[in-house]
């Protein structure tokens, strides 16, 4: 090859890793902009109070306490009902039966669950939990529809970590006459704690960030639930409202600090398990 | 040792626990046949009320006086939706060549969580981003109110980068090292031995990256209300305002009622069938790998 050739193809190549690099640098930085640019504009009004008091006028000021307690609620409502069937499933695929029709069929339905947009999972809970079953707008209706939607993220967490437990394991149990549930609970299940927690947490994570499937379920009142069957209003939902209704742009920011802060917290701590895993 | 009768009892409950399992496993078929009931039932009666080519290639909607035309809908949902792989596809694909093939481990390390965290933040505050920093942008540079096509483009563009990063870094990491030892032997540089080995290798893990950012991309219902403008008509040009099909559901389920309310689960229902369709060929593409 004549070396000015040469020399040319390697111009290109280093122009082009240059520029791969410069796309994934902004890529980065993006995500750090975004957090920057909320916190600057919103961390003013964060404090102990904000989390504390109740909304006032709509929103406008105050803080919000019934909102986050809801929020919480959603989120142990449903991966209460999510985490046993996520989990069961995951021990089912991988511990009880071998590859065949059945396998292919749980998966393609969990795979087919996972790619439903949330707005239709909206639309489902709202035909399903809210009217037909009578539940009307409540937690206990917003989080049957959430654990709906998170369940496939739990399946493929928890079979992933169970898999990854070494057979040898297993065959000692055996060995030592336990019976396949007793392998099950005392042996594999412990092993792959970390693997499955990190799936519930990634589960939480999504749960707190929803908006469009728990605004028709769970509603948009403020006042702090009394029960499970109350209406409520989570805290992407107000967050939404506030934003969209043009109510108050000063606590809408206030709003998405705590709601992103939340999250990245939630998503550090899966990050963190992972890690510790490897 | 376990006296007989005893064994006999263990095996009994294992069978139980089993069956227990079995039933858990299903639940998530349940939950897929129910949704699929449910939207259904309430959406497909209208679809042929209304005649299945006026409902999908209608333009005109207007709900309360019971003429429901989706067409400029699903018009909308295409040019957002390939609006946004035209902007997120490149830079996942650059993004996920420098992490796989060029970045030091170190790097790598940093990078890659960072990304994948722009996964966790809830969408509405990217609507609420796009809202306060792409709208005005649009607006001042490039005209119309802001509220367009293009700008629900470039945030979903941005949303779906972690879901084809991930996908794509894996599939170029699953690439053989003898293939870029292969072509770095007979005189390629790394760059020309990425782009015509290693991408092609890559291949169906790429499109499948793709699909399933198409469908994040499709599905997102809030972030794209507050940035889209959300008027029925057939944008003509990127700065055009537009509706998808998922804020039609968002934007009226709040009042709707009767046959408005049924023409929005029908609505639901070509949503479903469309993402159907996007898995189905999602599933095809992996299984020939």
């Amino acid at each position: 090859m004549p070396p000015e050739s040469r020399n040319r193809n390697l111009f290109w190549n280093n122009l082009f890793i240059n520029m791969s690099m410069l796309t994934t640098l902004a890529v980065a930085g993006l995500l750090l902009a975004i957090i920057l640019y909320l916190v600057y504009h919103g961390a003013e009004k964060i404090s102990l109070d904000f989390f504390l008091a109740n909304p006032q006028d709509l929103g406008r000021s105050g803080g919000i306490f019934p909102i986050l307690i809801s929020t919480i609620l959603l989120g142990i409502v449903s991966l209460a009902i999510a985490v046993p069937l996520g989990i069961g499933t995951a021990i089912f695929l991988t511990e009880y039966t071998k590859e065949g029709w059945t396998t292919t069929l749980i998966r393609f339905g969990a795979e087919c669950l996972a790619g439903i947009p949330s707005i239709i999972f909206g639309l489902f809970g709202f035909g399903l939990f809210v009217v037909t079953l009578g539940m009307g707008w409540s937690i206990i209706s917003g989080g049957l529809t959430l654990a709906c939607m998170v369940l496939p993220t739990i399946i493929r967490t928890s079979e992933e970590a169970i898999k990854s437990v070494p057979k040898v394991l297993r065959d000692l149990g055996f060995s030592l006459g336990a019976t396949k549930s007793q392998v099950v609970w005392q042996i594999v299940l412990p092993q792959a704690r970390n693997g499955i927690f990190t799936g519930v947490i990634l589960a939480l994570g999504r749960v707190l960030g929803e908006t469009a499937c728990v605004i028709f379920t769970t509603g948009i009142s403020m006042e702090m639930p009394t029960s499970l069957f109350d209406s409520a209003r989570s805290m992407s939902v107000h967050f939404y409202l506030l934003a969209r209704e043009g109510i108050s742009m000063e606590m809408a920011y206030s709003t998405s600090v705590a709601l992103v802060g939340m999250v990245l917290i939630i998503n550090l701590g899966a990050n963190f398990l992972i890690a510790k895993k490897a | 040792m376990p006296l007989p009768e005893q064994k006999n009892g263990l095996r009994l409950r294992e069978k139980r626990i089993r069956a227990g399992l079995l039933m858990i496993a299903f639940s998530s078929i349940l939950v897929l046949t129910l949704i699929i009931i449910f939207v259904f039932k309430e959406g497909v009666p209208i679809i042929f009320s209304t005649g299945l080519s006026v409902f999908l290639f209608g333009t005109k909607w207007a709900p309360t006086k019971g003429s429901f035309g989706i067409f400029p809908m699903i018009v909308g949902t295409l040019q957002v939706t390939f609006g946004a792989l035209l902007i997120g596809v490149p830079i996942s694909i650059m993004v996920s060549i420098y992490l796989s093939e060029f970045a030091k481990p170190l790097t790598r390390k940093i990078m890659k969580p960072l990304i994948e965290l722009l996964a966790a933040i809830p969408s509405v505050v990217f609507g609420f981003i796009g809202v306060i920093v792409i709208v005005p942008f649009v607006r001042e540079h490039l005209g119309g109110t802001g509220f367009s096509v293009l700008s629900a483009s470039l945030m979903l563009g941005i949303m779906i980068l972690p879901t084809v990063i991930s996908i794509t870094f894996d599939s170029l990491q699953a690439v053989p090292q003898s293939y870029r030892e292969g072509a770095l032997a007979l005189g390629a540089t790394p760059w020309q031995s990425t782009i015509r080995v290693i991408l092609p290798a890559a291949r169906s893990g790429i499109v499948t990256a793709v699909i399933l950012g198409m469908g994040r991309a499709m599905g997102e219902t809030m972030a794209v209300i507050m940035v889209a403008g959300n008027a029925v008509v057939i944008p003509t040009s990127p700065l055009h305002p537009c509706r998808t099909l998922t804020s039609n559901i968002a934007l009226e389920m709040a009042y709707a009622a009767g046959d408005h309310q049924k023409a929005l689960f029908a609505t639901g229902v070509v949503l479903f069938v469309m993402i159907f369709l996007l898995n189905i060929v999602a599933t095809a593409i992996v299984k020939r790998k």
